[in-house]
């Protein structure tokens, strides 16, 4: 897959079809890849990295990368063409500027279910029959491909890209039964109490890093609430267990309809939130009040709550 | 145990306006007196609670035994507070913190030289009234103040009657441009610096203003024969500790609250260009 | 030298526990993490916790003081309390050589009251390092995993913890559970050492130096072009800042209770587009001089400032936790090379 990738983007720079690759870099170690834009062709041979950990998202880089000089080629997997779609419709990409590759996917690795199990000193990973051997200075051992993927991939909501000048690979389909709103009818179905000590527990650790913001394709506005220096709340620990939980019910509250659900936020957070919880729970909603929606599917599609009909539901 | 961060209660017995956007505060103890005591050029941590500190200099001489004074230009959240204060208000007041002009050491004995503009005299009439109350040990001073008009230019009253009328005091004053009732210079500080033809020889100058002046300032003063060792200048950036702790307002390994405000251009040349 | 049966040790900790607070890492669904000590708690064994022990001396939030305002007076009011005694047991060596750094930005004149307060009350209890990771590069700061300081340095035995006192309060921690301890010798205590200072050596951060970084080098390392490559991708969050054991910036805020005024103190990060953000105007105006600011600081101006000593101790945390895999040592090898990456 790399070689195809690494081909195709050194023929799309000689060939001056684009002037920048926008992709992912190697780093020290098979899993910690970077997101880089690439200028050369020689940039492009030294560091350009494909593998099973390239999971960032890089559609949200294309509000800033869209707006410089020249057209910038990016690789796209299936789940950031939503975002990148939304986008779009969102007018926060020049569309013209970039030409999208995409490109399959099957899943991601997560190297912390790894650290997870135990596995510490990892000084590599490969494949064998589809399941993972991690090799680490403590010796080996093989993990099943499923208990080595990243939780969002295991609920992957579709292998389709919705969006692409070309693909390498494979288009897959819409998955019709990914369980994704399985954990969101657990919390459903708690008391009131029972369901604000989950969330009391799961936001008592935030540490307020901005990381599951800064970090969402659908939060790109020019300065965000929270950085607002007169609501006293910008950009800094909280003062109370209040602003915890405000600030990550106010900023799903501010990506409702926009979200793609791509799963950004919960693989960032440093303290291990399931903060995409909170936006499945809208998307679950908006789901049942107006029928299906997927943000990102269709860039010209009206969003349930952009529009109004007398027959939607009040409350 | 003491600590640093934790403020007086002083009340502003008197303010003044001086220009349409600054006022003058003076702050005493509630029992009388200053709160604490200072050196011409360090800053004083200001705030009212619930809006929030700001590093502020310390406009008043030391040698005033009855009360401090503060300069402040309105331009935020806790400035704009202050300047719809009345008198009696008590507000917190936490220092003195940063370095001083070497008014005892590198300055005793030199002709001075002052360049300010606009709320940038502020710091400097800390040293000009220390040095008017200590004339013997000081030679010649020249103060080159500039604004944009004759509304903008602080102190004014006390330049005209006070500084005006002190010994081998050479105030020339300036604003950027013409104004019915102005019979004075008018044109930019440093344009005026070169016009002055001052002499370097055993001179300091002290330089504080916006940065624009600052920076076609200082070649004009190096023209005139100053070296960078002579010319002094007093920062200013984003606070909160006032104490090199809280970490932003260093400028590479120099923390701007604790080894500066004050600094000689010679050492701010060590320094990485990110001010 | 002392040592503690396993199967007396967690009545050793129970121990602990009835006279002071104990803290210990424990595994959460946020990753390991530090936890009160009880019967029944389990230590984790992570190789370390998630966030570093910095929270027991600098938490995140803390009241500073409070001002009661009536009409046009302020009262002051001095909320500081005496901390009591608490123990951090199973502190790594990284961890515990950040404490060093944090003393000194907090204990230099002028002290940090509330800081100096939770440090002379709190006993550091370090752990030998079993099983370093692949994120682990203490060594290249010369901290040594297998040989921890702090008040007392633990070593985890087959059968059996080694206690070593450090210090008089290690010491008196020591007595205070002596009833559990026998006497032992060293030998145990340096087989254990022989063998993590081996693993040491094969780690894969193991060459990492900091040649070409250190105490007078910012006029060579401050225009670099490599710092906009660097930067390019960063989010500009604070995860690193504040999962780092030795970021010490901070805020400070206040708070309307309604019955007054809070003023309290939080983490910052230089990350940060509002760090150094005034009403005129902001000297780090783009991500790349926030980004060169944190790894200057810890690499070149915290040394020239502290006989040398650099700003990080190698834990690995913003090597695990950054959320595009940009950190420190990508910085320093890319910064060493003196050229393009």
């Amino acid at each position: 897959m790399q070689a195809v990738m690494e081909k195709r983007a050194l023929e799309l720079l000689a060939d001056g079809t684009v002037n920048r690759v926008l992709g992912w870099t190697a780093g020290e170690f098979i899993y910690d890849v970077t997101p880089a834009v690439f200028e050369t062709a020689e940039e492009v041979q030294n560091g350009f990295l494909y593998n099973d950990f390239c999971g960032a998202n890089l559609s949200k880089y294309l509000v800033k990368e869209s707006r410089k000089e020249g057209k910038i080629l990016v690789f796209l997997k299936p789940c950031d063409t939503y975002s990148f779609n939304q986008l779009l419709a969102e007018h926060r990409i020049i569309r013209e500027n970039v030409y999208v590759i995409g490109i399959e996917c099957y899943g991601k690795v997560d190297v912390e279910k790894l650290r997870e199990m135990g596995l510490s000193g990892i000084t590599g990973i490969r494949k064998a029959d589809g399941d993972f051997v991690v090799e680490t200075i403590y010796g080996e051992k093989t993990v099943k491909q499923a208990d080595a993927m990243a939780e969002r991939c295991l609920a992957c909501k579709s292998k389709r890209h919705v969006v692409y000048d070309e693909l390498i690979g494979e288009d897959g389909e819409v998955v019709e039964d990914c369980n994704r709103f399985d954990m969101v009818e657990k919390l459903e179905q708690m008391t009131p109490e029972e369901r604000f000590a989950f969330w009391r527990g799961e936001l008592s650790r935030c540490i307020r890093c901005n990381a599951c913001r800064n970090v969402c394709p659908a939060c790109t506005c020019e300065q965000c609430v929270f950085d607002n220096p007169n609501s006293g709340v910008a950009q800094k620990a909280a003062a109370s267990s209040f602003e915890e939980n405000m600030f990550h019910i106010i900023r799903a509250f501010h990506v409702v309809g926009r979200c793609t659900d791509c799963g950004e936020c919960s693989r960032v957070c440093p303290q291990n939130i399931p903060l995409h919880l909170l936006n499945r729970k809208f998307i679950k909603d908006i789901n049942s009040f107006y029928g299906t929606y997927q943000a990102g599917e269709d860039p010209n599609a009206k969003p349930p709550l952009g529009t109004f009909t007398t027959g939607d539901r009040e409350a | 145990m003491n600590e640093t961060l934790i403020p007086y209660a002083g009340v502003v017995t008197k303010i003044t306006g001086q220009t349409p956007d600054v006022k003058t505060f003076r702050v005493e103890a509630p029992e009388g007196g200053k709160l604490f005591e200072h050196l011409p050029g360090q800053c004083a941590m200001l705030s009212v609670p619930g809006i929030s500190e700001a590093m502020i200099s310390i406009t008043s001489s030391p040698t005033n035994k009855d009360f401090m004074e503060f300069s402040i230009k309105k331009c935020g959240c806790l400035t704009d507070w202050l300047h719809a204060m009345e008198e009696g208000q008590m507000i917190t007041v936490r220092g003195p913190y940063g370095r001083h002009f070497p008014v005892e050491d590198e300055l005793a004995g030199k002709n001075l030289v002052f360049v300010a503009g606009g709320i940038g005299l502020a710091p400097l009439r800390s040293v000009i009234n220390y040095v008017r109350d200590n004339r013997d040990k000081y030679g010649r001073v020249d103060i080159i103040y500039g604004s944009r008009s004759k509304d903008d230019l602080v102190y004014y009253d006390e330049i005209v009657s006070e500084w005006m009328n002190t010994p081998d005091f050479h105030v020339h004053l300036t604003i950027d441009r013409e104004q019915e009732g102005w019979d004075g210079h008018v044109g930019f500080v440093p344009n005026y610096i070169a016009e002055l033809e001052l002499s370097a020889v055993n001179t300091c100058a002290l330089v504080c203003g916006p940065p624009i002046m600052i920076k076609f300032s200082l070649p004009n003063l190096i023209n005139a024969g100053f070296d960078k060792t002579q010319i002094f200048t007093t920062m200013e950036l984003r606070m909160k500790c006032g104490i090199g702790k809280c970490g932003r307002c260093n400028i590479g390994n120099k923390y701007v609250c604790k080894d500066g405000p004050v600094f000689r251009f010679d050492q701010l040349d060590e320094l990485p260009d990110e001010y | 030298m002392k040592y503690c049966d396993l199967s007396k040790f967690y009545d050793l900790l129970l121990a602990i526990s009835a006279k002071q607070s104990l803290y210990v890492p424990v595994n959460t669904k946020g990753g390991a993490t530090w936890g009160r000590y009880r019967e029944g708690v389990e230590l984790s064994r992570a190789t370390n916790t998630v966030r570093s022990a910095k929270d027991f001396f600098f938490p995140q939030t803390e009241n500073l003081m409070e001002f009661k305002m009536e009409g046009k007076k302020i009262d002051v009011i001095d909320t500081r309390e005496e901390c009591e005694d608490f123990v951090l047991f199973g502190v790594r060596a990284c961890d515990a050589a950040s404490f060093d750094i944090l003393d000194r930005v907090y204990l230099v004149d002028p002290v940090d009251s509330y800081y100096k307060n939770r440090r002379e009350h709190g006993t550091v209890v370090t752990l030998a390092c079993g099983r370093p990771t692949d994120t682990c590069f203490c060594q290249t700061f010369g901290i040594d995993a297998a040989d921890p300081k702090g008040d007392l340095t633990v070593w985890e035995l087959e059968n059996g913890y080694a206690f070593r006192a450090n210090t008089a309060k290690g010491e008196a921690l020591l007595a205070s559970v002596a009833e559990f301890l026998t006497d032992t010798d060293d030998a145990a205590v340096e087989t254990a050492k022989t063998q993590i200072r081996s693993i040491l050596q094969k780690l894969p951060l193991a060459g990492l130096t900091t040649e070409g970084l250190g105490k007078g080098l910012t006029k060579e390392l401050f225009d670099r072009p490599e710092w906009a490559s660097l930067s390019e991708s960063c989010l500009g969050c604070g995860t690193c800042t504040f999962v780092c054991p030795t970021c010490q910036c901070y805020d400070i805020r206040d708070f309307d209770t309604g019955h007054g005024i809070k003023r309290f103190r939080c983490w910052d990060s230089c990350m940060y587009s509002d760090f150094t953000k005034m009403a005129h105007g902001n000297p780090r105006v783009s991500q790349l001089e926030r980004f060169r600011q944190r790894f200057m600081h810890k690499l070149v101006y915290f040394p020239d400032n502290n006989d040398g000593i650099f700003g990080c101790v190698g834990c690995g945390r913003c090597l695990a936790k950054c959320p595009i895999s940009m950190n420190i040592v990508k910085v320093m090898k890319t910064m060493s090379k003196g050229g393009n990456k």
